[in-house]
């Protein structure tokens, strides 16, 4: 880890709260703080991230939110293996939205507080750090950052620490040497005189010793709870309908509003007329944003039908000219001038395509915005009372979220408590940053004498989006007379911060990575997977397109321009040999393969296709094997790749939001199509290498190889090659 | 004017418009928040319910349409006294829901699907089941539903 980068993350923390908060757990004040806030009377706490209570019960507080990624229950996964607990008695709970509660608290307690880390983490912590500082800063769920960055360097840390500040209590109490004592289930034993005590019978008088910030950690073979796959804690809650969303939220005299901000983004309000609105039974108040209306009502419907009365007038912002199309023209336009932002690359790419004899192929490429569509609308509660506001509802993080209430109703910090619930999907929407909500709902209850709950219509959520931005990309490479990649050449042209995303896994000696950027009046976000969706299509399509015409076997041809025995080959070899690569297929069904590494994990697909009556894709069976170095709980990590590969698909097959006069053309799910179960696929296999690599994480990895294995497949069923997405334009 | 109905084998009435759909009575009126609300148009299935046994989008059911009528929820489809139903157990057993907004809503189709066909073919049981899921948990759905089946 370089100066640069720690000096970033200093940054990072400046920019946020006008300080660092790193959380050194040998010095006891800050974690003390944080203790005093979770630990109750008859609970000890460690480092405040932890806590134990006197009847064992051992509680997690996770500084990502659990929206069924299952991170809740790895971490304690992962928590309990080091500190040798009894499972039934563990716990997982969100941290407050505090900033001793930062992840980055979590990571400078290395990075920037201990000078030395277990040195079983070094690889962990330069890996996972190093590659997504930027996530570390907040509460951020994001980044597929849970497990391999709080899991490994914070939580099994702090397992293993506090294990020994319980042994070495326990050898005190009992006058005995800490060699001869050993731990299991929660229960510290003395086998020569056979007593024992409880962690919760010792867990006071540990919580007073200074933690070792390198306590000796377990290697994978004494992992009992690593590796398995218990229930998650929170699928009960979610069979029942007794799950509470931040939709869910309510309290006495709260009223519920709904909202309409400027349809061409970078509009502002001009004018409204509240009298339609207030006509309607059940509406109380009409509110003005900057950009912005908002009904006020006492329940959802009435707020709903009084919007749709009213007529706003909205400024354009000066962006009627924009335009999916437009868009795409003003990409061509910079490429053309040839003078990319910014260059990555190696070798020298013009040398390369003046090899003699090399053969030369270029391709273009085009992608849409992609909208998150996470099933629970934007929904948070405010109340502002006494100079006070709580807001209740879910946030990537509530930390972020906290602030941006903080500054949108102009108070301090202090000022404002967010009380995290769980959510109904996020995939990056729910990053604070880009969460409008927020800030809408901290204005709202600042002028009104009652809590209110703001629900964004599907409309507003699909048209008001924070999107996987429209890019494009011109292709081109040469092979040489082996049959080799000598020189590759990728224009793309997007918004700014492509980041190490674009990486390109194979060896070529010529590459030329340039990025030309162009910035909308769309909010560009995060969209699961993030730049590893459009670089994975264009990248993996293209090498299919390369194999053919040298007119080898896609595999194979992969396989040549990768080290031998690396883990990238054995992944690919081992999805072939699940996916039965190169045996028979029925008639007019195809088999694509790609390969994409993404946020630490690598990941190959084969998808199976036909083709319709209609023309439109048929997605069959489905493989994917994937080396995130170690799964700390294969069940789930099985649901989190499938269910990536499906959004994948999903996007590849129907999903577009398209850019009119400066609008959004899409409203609803009836022109924004998410597959359903009839057309994903009839199986997905999945299987997990455990390497023992650096860990990666699995939130992500799985979508990106899906769409050019679904465009490979379907080429190998039809000859056509689709370079356009989605396959329904 | 008050509107009676039956949710979850009570009667009930509700003070409200007519023309506002089922679903907002049941998650504001009655406090049924099980019930989600995802598109309002009737695209998604979030707010599914059985009335009078059969499938119902309860964003696009007016609360008019459904007086008089008898409507289960999934806060009723266990045999209470905290039971869950086998398709619920099922649910948890295949560890079905990411997160879980929708389920709900998938739960109750499977339900009125398997009351209606106790033993679907995999096309019937795609036909039937509509709902989006946006984590993509359909083929988990689709064991829980076998799993569910074999279990009766």
């Amino acid at each position: 880890m370089g100066i640069k980068r720690r000096a970033f993350l200093i940054g990072g923390a400046a920019v946020v709260g006008g300080g660092i908060f790193a959380l050194h757990w040998m010095n006891g004040s800050a974690a003390t703080k944080a203790g005093k806030m979770t630990a109750k009377a008859g609970e000890s706490s460690f480092t405040g991230w932890i806590k134990i209570a006197a009847d064992d019960t051992i509680t997690l507080y996770s500084p990502h939110i659990d929206f069924g990624q299952g991170s809740h229950t790895a971490l304690a996964q992962m928590l309990a293996d080091e500190l040798d607990a009894d499972w039934a008695k563990m716990r997982t709970e969100a941290a407050p939205a505090e900033m001793a509660f930062a992840n980055s608290a979590l990571g400078k307690g290395f990075i920037l507080g201990a000078k030395t880390v277990p040195a079983i983490l070094t690889p962990t912590v330069n890996a996972a750090f190093g590659a997504i500082a930027r996530y570390m800063e907040l509460q951020i769920t994001g980044g597929s950052s849970a497990i391999r960055a709080t899991g490994q360097a914070g939580f099994r840390v702090i397992g293993a620490a506090t294990r020994e500040a319980l042994v070495a209590t326990a050898a005190k109490r009992l006058g005995v040497p800490e060699t001869e004592l050993t731990t299991t289930n929660s229960v510290v034993t003395h086998a020569k005189s056979g007593k024992s005590l409880r962690y919760g019978e010792l867990a006071a008088e540990a919580s007073e010793r200074s933690l070792s910030t390198t306590p000796t950690l377990k290697t994978a073979k004494d992992f009992k709870y690593i590796g398995k796959s218990p229930d998650r804690f929170d699928i009960p809650a979610k069979v029942d309908g007794s799950a509470k969303y931040g939709i869910d939220f309510t309290m006495p005299e709260m009223r519920v509003a709904t909202i309409m901000a400027a349809p061409i983004r970078g509009g502002k309000l001009e004018s409204v007329d509240p009298a339609p609105a207030m006509a309607i039974k059940g509406v109380e108040k009409v509110v003005k944003l900057d950009n912005a209306v908002a009904v006020i009502a006492k329940g959802y419907w009435a707020a709903s039908q009084g919007l749709a009365a009213l007529s706003p007038k909205f400024s354009d912002g000066g962006n009627t000219g924009m335009s999916t199309a437009s868009i795409f023209a003003e990409h061509d336009k910079l490429r053309k001038s040839g003078k990319p932002e910014n260059e990555a690359g190696n070798g020298d790419v013009k040398l390369g395509f003046a090899t003699k004899g090399a053969k030369l192929l270029t391709a273009d490429f085009k992608v849409p915005f992609l909208h998150q569509a996470m099933m629970e609308p934007f929904a948070l509660t405010a109340h502002y009372k006494d100079g006070k506001l709580d807001i209740w509802g879910a946030s990537q993080s509530p930390l972020g979220a906290k602030m941006v209430a903080a500054q949108a109703a102009g108070l301090s910090g202090d000022d404002v408590t967010f009380h995290p619930m769980i959510m109904g999907g996020g995939f990056g929407r729910r990053a604070p940053q880009y969460s409008e909500v927020t800030g809408q709902v901290a204005q709202l209850a600042k002028q009104l004498p009652y809590p209110v709950k703001l629900i964004w219509s599907r409309e507003e959520d699909v048209r008001q989006g924070a999107y996987r931005p429209q890019c494009s990309a011109a292709l081109k490479a040469a092979l040489g007379a082996d049959g080799k990649i000598v020189a590759w050449q990728c224009d793309y042209a997007q918004v700014a911060d492509a980041g190490g995303e674009a990486k390109l896994p194979y060896d070529i000696p010529n590459v030329a990575l340039n990025h030309f950027t162009y910035q909308t009046n769309q909010t560009d976000g995060f969209w699961r997977s993030v730049n590893s969706t459009q670089h994975g299509f264009y990248t993996e399509t293209f090498m299919d397109e390369l194999a053919q015409a040298v007119g080898v076997d896609p595999l194979a041809f992969r396989l040549k321009h990768l080290p031998k025995g690396s883990r990238y080959t054995r992944v690919l070899e081992e999805v072939a040999k699940r996916s039965g690569w190169g045996t028979p297929l029925p008639a007019g069904v195809g088999r694509g393969i790609a390969l994409v590494e993404s946020f630490g994990t690598i990941a190959a697909e084969v998808i199976e296709a036909s083709v319709r009556e209609d023309g439109s894709p048929k997605v069959l069976r489905a493989f994917a094997v994937v080396d995130c170095g170690t799964t700390v709980n294969p069940k789930n990590a099985e649901a989190q790749i499938q269910g990536g590969l499906i959004m994948g698909l999903s996007s590849a097959i129907g999903e577009a939001i398209t850019v009119e006069g400066g609008a959004v053309v899409q409203s609803n799910f009836s022109d924004y199509p998410i597959l359903k179960m009839e057309g994903s696929p009839t199986s997905i296999d999945v299987h997990f290498i455990e390497s023992g690599a650096p860990m990666g994480g699995i939130g992500e990895p799985g979508t990106p190889p899906a769409t050019p294995a679904l465009i490979n497949a379907l080429f190998a069923v039809t000859g056509k090659r689709h370079r356009t997405l989605p396959l329904a334009a | 004017m008050a509107i009676e109905l039956s949710v979850n084998g009570k009667v009930v009435s509700v003070d409200a418009d007519p023309a506002m759909p089922l679903l907002w009575a049941l998650r504001e009126d009655l406090q049924l928040t099980g019930t989600k609300f995802g598109c309002g148009i009737g695209a998604c299935g979030a707010c599914s319910v059985h009335i009078n046994g059969e499938i119902a989008r309860s964003c696009s059911v007016t609360l008019g349409d459904a007086a008089g009528k008898s409507v289960a929820t999934i806060e009723a489809l266990g045999s209470g006294e905290g039971q869950l139903s086998k398709l619920q157990q099922a649910w948890i057993a295949e560890q079905v829901p990411q997160c879980g907004y929708c389920q709900s809503g998938q739960i109750m189709a499977a339900a009125a699907l398997l009351n209606k066909n106790p033993n679907p073919t995999d096309a019937q049981i795609d036909e039937a089941m509509t709902n989006i899921c946006r984590c993509g948990t359909y083929p988990r759905i689709r064991s829980a539903i076998r799993a569910a089946l074999s279990a009766a």
